[in-house]
């Protein structure tokens, strides 16, 4: 059997780093292929290659046993080759319609509405797919808009689907759907290149798995031919992945409370109404729900980013609702923000000025007015070395960094000065697995010092190994709380999905 | 054949150093054709502006007195700049400035020089500091575009000024021209060598410094550049971005009138009609091709100072319009922006049928 796409000892450098090394995958016509390494192993740079944004200095790429070059994604896009980007590529003001018949190839001067409304009927009608193809993007769930990327590409016809961790932002019963389509996908003969971190899925749907490592493919394992256990440790070099204990102690005394908040978007809509909840000194409070639920505006209000139009924060006794009130409290509250890049660094700056960035003020960066370069330059080197952050050399920009890297800068700069409460946002969205132990390491021995987290994540994993005590937002309520000891995964997608309050 | 860009994944120190000077060399290359069409030979056109900026203790004089408000109002544009504020409004800056050390000058009575000049200076500072407030306040407190209210905030300024040298400030020994009466001997700056090269010049560059400095030394600078960088980080690491925004719209300003102060202290002696010609929109193209470094700034407001006194002997010998002058500016801008394309893609010619 031909390979539809072949990919022969790739090689990509940057100024500094080798992205990838020596990357060779083959992936059959109807398979699922699956992807899986740790962050900087090279899986996105791989896609950038694969997709016509980078170009290899080195290596071959075989589409249906002819060599190709791309020099743009729309030149891989004509071959049949195409994406859904972990950020959406939707216009968002635009309707469902328009955005697909974007996709095609030809977008027609006089296009007859009516032939192609029939053609992405279609396509819906086959996958079961219940969209009004009127409604404006920017009012469907980001489950939906997915949809939408993935239509996009069936319109198109591509043969070759690449998927960058697409469950990231679905409920279990969402992910569910997908995997369910993409394997109907499969057997009609369409090749899938997966890209996961979630063990579960990997296992669930992948036909192969190929492991990549330091820029290296380091084996291809064929279903059957691997376990969880060899994944993990083939992905992050080690035999054993650390047992985990929970061993919280969690005091009585409150840390926060939140009473009857309600929170109001640039729309008018409530982002949080009438949100109640308590956390207690040294606790882990896990948050879960399908993202745009409220978490954000949850955080957000946490940390002074927005008002409250109601309702009431207290720290313990002292009411902190007001944000002038707030101001001294919220310099204690560090904050994980869940768009690392667009809010989380300044991304021209360096890795050393972006360490800072919190506390650049404070007297031990500086003298007088002046910066001390030479304590902010220790005090990276310091980070550097305690998180373990693939830096590059001194002075680059940390727009250099890979993801999980940017967020271990984040992560150090705001743990740094021993917060009392960490309000943490999908905190290992997008991690390895070794970077994500890594941060769970980091919240829980805060706990054990006495720090409050407010865990908001999707991967219920996480959730249910990390917290104390699990609570649902649906729609910017409460929608429930649970027991993570208790609690199976069914449960919580239930409450996830609205469909139960308890 | 097609010709097609692709992406240069690297770009070197080396080829952003040289662009700005290759961009030069195109824009006169080109201006030599406008040359050619005016019927003056290009070649000695440009060996005129060396000789004329260059070649004699006087022209260099010249071209330092060109340079002092160049150098000032491009720190303050390029201040700005730095944050992604673009304060278009230096020229108007530069007239609020003259005009407010114009008053302290006519009005103040002061007979210490040190005192006079202290006064004028901060008089200056303080006006164009408050002219650029106005558009620093609407952008922080309702999100007002800044370019637009800086850039029309300078016909106001002009036309003010107009007013005040054209009316009520007008000289009544003036014999009717549109400029105030002279400055007393305590409002002026010294002047060196004979010529009109004044101590404007040694305070344009001492602030240059003082502004890199202030830009990759202090919190406040490291502030701006976060700023300038991600808004939205900076607002969430506690930033007060509204502050910063009017704080450094006012020193931008500020800069600029010092500008405004010179040319009235220690070139004019009085204030009247067309005391900027036009060098705080030189300034933006100084600011952008100097990279927005304070030191940049002062080398890049060199060689504009020289292209302004070339200008000058150009109409003289040639009849050559000033028009010429501000055409090659735009000329250099132009390919400079063009430039920033080349730095970030390359050309390339591909033969035949591609695969794919």
């Amino acid at each position: 059997m031909t390979n539809l796409l072949q990919i022969k000892n790739i090689r990509k450098t940057f100024p500094g780093v080798v992205a990838l090394d020596d990357i060779s995958l083959s992936i059959a016509p109807g398979e699922i292929h699956t992807l899986l390494g740790e962050n900087g192993a090279g899986k996105s740079t791989l896609m950038n290659v694969l997709t016509g944004l980078y170009r290899p200095e080195r290596g071959e790429i075989l589409f249906d046993g002819t060599p190709v070059q791309f020099r743009s994604p729309r030149e891989s896009l004509e071959l049949g080759i195409g994406m859904v980007h972990q950020h959406f590529m939707l216009v968002s003001a635009h309707t469902v319609f328009e955005n697909i018949l974007l996709a095609l190839n030809k977008v027609p001067n006089f296009y007859s509405r009516r032939k192609y409304r029939q053609q992405v009927q279609q396509i819906l009608d086959q996958f079961n797919l219940d969209f009004e193809l009127d409604t404006p993007v920017w009012k469907l769930s980001i489950g939906a808009q997915q949809w939408i990327e993935l239509i996009k590409l069936l319109v198109r016809d591509c043969r070759l689907l690449i998927l960058d961790e697409p469950t990231a932002v679905l409920t279990p019963q969402e992910s569910a759907r997908l995997f369910e389509v993409l394997i109907r996908l499969r057997d009609e003969g369409k090749s899938i290149l997966f890209i996961s971190h979630k063990m579960r899925e990997v296992m669930e749907i992948s036909d192969r798995v190929t492991v990549l490592k330091k820029g290296r493919s380091l084996i291809t394992l064929s279903r059957g031919e691997y376990n969880e256990n060899k994944l993990a440790s083939l992905m992050i070099g080690e035999d054993q992945i650390p047992e985990w204990q929970k061993s919280f102690r969690t005091s009585q005394e409150l840390a926060l409370e939140i009473k009857n908040l309600s929170v109001r978007n640039d729309r008018g809509l409530a982002d949080l109404d009438n949100f109640t909840m308590k956390i207690h000194r040294g606790q882990i409070l896990g948050i879960a729900g399908v993202a745009g639920n409220g978490q954000k505006a949850l955080a957000e209000v946490l940390t002074g980013l927005k008002e409250a139009s109601s309702g009431r924060i207290m720290a313990g006794l002292r009411d902190i609702t007001n944000s002038s009130a707030r101001g001294s409290y919220i310099a204690g509250i560090a904050h994980i923000p869940e768009d690392r890049k667009s809010i989380g660094i300044a991304p021209d700056m360096t890795v050393d000025d972006n360490l800072i960035m919190k506390n650049f003020s404070s007297p031990s960066f500086r003298r007088g007015i002046f910066q001390d370069r030479g304590a902010i330059r220790r005090n990276a080197a310091e980070k550097i070395d305690q998180f373990a952050i693939k830096a590059g050399p001194t002075g680059n920009p940390i727009r250099y960094l890979s993801g999980g890297n940017i967020q271990k800068v984040i992560i150090a700069r705001e743990l740094s000065e021993n917060p009392a409460v960490l309000v943490a946002l999908y905190p290992t969205r997008g991690l390895d697995i070794g970077s994500a132990e890594y941060v769970h390491k980091v919240i829980a021995d805060g706990a054990s010092k006495g720090m409050s987290t407010i865990l908001i994540s999707e991967d219920l994993d996480e959730l249910l190994k990390l917290s104390d005590e699990i609570v649902v937002m649906f729609r910017g309520r409460l929608a429930g709380s649970v027991d993570p000891e208790t609690a199976t995964r069914e449960e919580i997608g239930l409450l996830m999905s609205g469909e139960v309050q308890t | 054949m097609k010709l097609v860009t692709e992406k240069r994944e690297l770009t070197t120190k080396w080829f952003r150093f040289f662009a700005p000077i290759v961009s030069i060399l195109v824009a006169l290359f080109v201006a030599g054709f406008l040359l050619l069409a005016a019927g003056v030979n290009p070649l000695q056109a440009y060996l005129e502006i060396v000789q004329e900026s260059l070649g004699s203790l006087y022209g260099i004089s010249e071209t330092l007195v060109k340079t002092t408000p160049l150098i000032f109002a491009s720190l303050g544009v390029s201040l700005a700049f730095r944050m992604q504020i673009w304060n278009i409004g230096a020229e108007g800056q530069i007239y609020m400035g003259a005009c407010g050390a114009t008053a302290v000058a006519l009005f103040s009575g002061f007979e210490n020089p040190a005192l006079m000049i202290t006064a004028m200076f901060f008089a200056a500072f303080l006006s164009g500091g408050l002219w650029a407030g106005v558009a620093g306040l609407l952008r922080a407190r309702w999100q007002v575009n800044e370019v637009i209210v800086t850039l029309l905030m300078n016909y106001i300024a002009i036309l003010g000024v107009d007013y005040l040298i054209y009316g009520p400030w007008k000289d009544p020994k003036g014999f009717n021209f549109p400029l105030t009466a002279q400055f007393s001997d305590a409002a002026r700056l010294t002047e060196y060598f004979d010529t009109r090269l004044h101590s404007g010049f040694f305070l344009a560059l001492f602030c240059a410094l003082l502004l890199y400095l202030f830009m990759e030394r202090t919190v406040w600078g490291y502030e701006i550049k976060v700023i300038g960088s991600n808004p939205k980080a900076a607002r969430y690491a506690g930033m007060n971005t509204g502050m910063a925004i009017f704080c450094v719209l006012f020193l931008s300003g500020a800069i600029a009138g010092i500008a405004g102060f010179g040319e009235v202290a220690g070139l004019q002696h009085r204030l009247q009609h067309g005391i900027s010609p036009g060098y705080g929109y030189t300034a933006i193209i100084i600011a952008w091709l100097a990279r927005r470094s304070a030191l940049g700034v002062v080398i890049v407001s060199f060689l504009m100072g020289i292209l302004l006194v070339g200008g000058d002997s150009l109409q003289l010998t040639w009849q050559l319009p000033v028009a010429f002058v501000y055409a090659f500016q735009g000329l250099i801008l132009f390919f400079l922006l063009a430039s920033d394309f080349f730095i970030n893609n390359r050309l390339k010619l591909v033969r035949g049928e591609r695969h794919a």
